[in-house]
């Protein structure tokens, strides 16, 4: 998968927060193979030097750190603390988040495509996490987005993807452009429903920080991640309403082949 | 192993010296003491703790509801603590913990409880019976009858008094660098022992005490939360602790607007008299945690150091001063939370 010129090799990113404990996120993220976290600048990093601790144990994974703008609620604020992010973890990768909503969470995605404007005009490289409407995507990739992010459902919902005609376009319209489906999945089976409609990647937290054995549930996203993926490259048969038989039925005797 | 078990075979009747008079020091001192062990608390604080965790601490003792996350050792350690607390403060409060949600966080309630154990359900009458300033707020919990629950501020005195009745000589005021102390000692600093711990980091925690007579509760309730386990602890006087933030910060600047309006709409979710209360206090500190958020009693020579109790303080403290107890005097191991170097 191309993010921003560079080959990254697993397809699945996870975030950091909400794990019982740093043992247990380290555990998980190995087991999902991952090779790329969030880690969200306000809430974890707070102060940056003040979170060192935790940072230096992120570090310690050896793997790429996508910095995010969680919990900021204007163009402003969100600017500022992609600023902050760049300079704490030293990367032009930012996952750009402008929450619209508190009782949803959504993106406010006007604020969205003015913030990526002038972040992408300051030289970071932005992963803006969007809703699945295509206007707005193509607004982003318009301003310079290289990688788009919509949500399956809400974040931390657990839903899987509730607009998939809308997902469906969204791949079909945009081919050039590296599309990770982020937020909403709670099974692995939306992680591989995702991958299997064409997504680059996908990007989750909760279902795997807050599952009973988050180590298990890691590996299990990164099989699902997988197994989509194969299955979108090997080619999906299309969905028929009605049955066709996978051994033909010349031979066999009339009344069986006519039950 | 057997240098540190000989270093303390030698170290025979020799005082033993426990740094940090906070809970986990506190403890320690006691329970060398009881195995006979002659032994001096050493703090670098006045009597009052102002620079202890444990003064800000919850004071939970609420192994059920940690179990959702916390590594087994602490599950075990705790459920002996609990013994330990009774036999030593019989007026400990063991009336359980209650855990209800906002109706729009039913599913994380659900997930707590197939996550803990030690737990049943309770329906709107049984939450009335428990606690009946919620009657008709919440039709359904979880209630935890074998927990219970402390206040810091008032157990820390009572067990300090408790080692003076037994000749324990508890000097405040006194910081003591276990580097440079030449016999034996147990190291409880907590964060302050960090920079011989390079694995310990500091967890922020915040806390609000507010005070109202128009609420009461019996013990410690569980509001489900997002990110964090929030509790409202009712302490003497009409006085509720609400408490805690977790955060990944070493900063002590004081409590985040944000955080001190998560803590007080909790209180108001539980009960809305709480709206009327009166802050007292917003309080901030951090916890010592290693990774995996289990303490460790790592033995080197004839120093011992105590540490990681990160949320867990007055839960795991007389279990951990019991395995040292247990090791000083009679050279008992617990490989669950024992290290050698």
């Amino acid at each position: 998968m191309q993010l921003y010129g560079q080959e990254v090799a697993s397809r699945l990113l996870v975030g950091t927060a909400l794990y019982p404990s740093p043992a247990v996120m380290e555990a998980a993220i190995r087991a999902s193979g991952a090779g790329i976290v969030t880690v969200s600048v306000r809430r974890e990093a707070a102060g940056g030097r003040a979170g060192d601790a935790f940072w230096r144990i992120i570090q310690g994974l050896g793997v790429k750190v996508l910095p995010n703008t969680a919990g900021c609620r204007t163009v402003k604020e969100a600017v500022a603390t992609a600023e902050l992010a760049r300079e704490l973890f030293g990367t032009p990768w930012i996952k750009l988040e402008v929450v619209g909503d508190d009782e949803t969470l959504q993106p406010d995605v006007v604020g969205l495509v003015e913030a990526a404007g002038i972040l992408l005009r300051d030289g970071f490289e932005v992963f803006p996490y969007t809703t699945e409407d295509l206007t707005v995507a193509q607004r982003l990739v318009e301003a310079g987005c290289r990688v788009v992010m919509p949500w399956a459902s809400p974040i931390g919902s657990g839903q899987g993807i509730t607009n998939r005609a809308a997902l469906r376009t969204l791949r079909q319209r945009l081919p050039e452009v590296t599309l990770i489906v982020d937020a909403g999945l709670g099974a692995p089976s939306h992680a591989a429903d995702a991958m299997e409609l064409g997504y680059d990647g996908v990007l989750l937290n909760t279902a795997v920080a807050k599952a009973d054995d988050p180590v298990a549930m890691a590996r299990a996203f990164a099989l699902a991640v997988e197994a989509g993926r194969v299955g979108h490259e090997a080619g999906l048969m299309p969905a028929r309403d009605f049955a066709t038989p996978s051994t033909p039925v010349v031979g066999t005797p009339f009344w069986h082949a006519a039950g | 192993m057997r240098n540190s078990d000989e270093a303390w075979a030698r170290a025979g009747s020799q005082e033993v010296a426990v740094i940090g008079a906070g809970i986990c020091g506190t403890w320690t001192a006691l329970m060398l003491s009881e195995a006979g062990v002659p032994v001096a608390l050493h703090e670098r604080d006045g009597p009052d703790l102002m620079g202890s965790t444990s003064r800000w601490a919850g004071g939970m003792l609420a192994p059920g509801c940690e179990s959702d996350g916390a590594e087994p050792v602490v599950i075990r350690l705790g459920r002996r603590s609990i013994d330990l607390w009774r036999r030593h403060l019989p007026e400990t409060a063991l009336l359980g913990s209650l855990v209800v949600s906002h109706p729009r966080d039913r599913g994380d309630l659900d997930r707590f409880a197939r996550q803990t154990s030690g737990h049943r359900q309770v329906g709107e009458s049984e939450i009335a019976e428990l606690e009946p300033a919620l009657a008709g707020r919440f039709r359904t919990g979880l209630f935890f009858p074998d927990e219970g629950h402390v206040e810091p501020r008032a157990v820390l005195p009572a067990l300090h008094a408790e080692l003076q009745r037994r000749g324990v000589p508890i000097r405040f005021g006194a910081a003591v660098d276990p580097a440079a102390a030449a016999g034996p000692l147990v190291d409880c600093r907590g964060l302050s022992a960090r920079a011989d711990l390079p694995e310990l980091r500091g967890v922020k925690g915040e806390t609000a005490l507010v005070a109202t007579d128009e609420v009461t509760l019996r013990r410690p309730v569980r509001l489900m939360h997002p990110r964090w386990p929030l509790y409202v602890v009712p302490r003497p006087g009409g006085r509720f602790l609400i408490g805690a933030s977790t955060i990944e910060s070493e900063d002590v600047s004081g409590v985040s607007v944000r955080s001190a309006l998560e803590l007080l709409t909790a209180a108001y979710t539980l009960h809305p008299a709480f709206g009327e209360a009166r802050i007292l206090e917003l309080g901030t500190a951090l916890r010592p945690a290693y990774p995996d958020h289990a303490p460790r009693i790592a033995v080197s020579g004839s120093k011992i150091s105590v540490n990681g109790l990160y949320r867990h303080g007055f839960l795991l403290a007389p279990a951990l001063g019991e395995v040292v107890a247990n090791y000083v005097a009679s050279g008992l191991r617990d490989n669950e939370v024992m290290r050698w170097s």
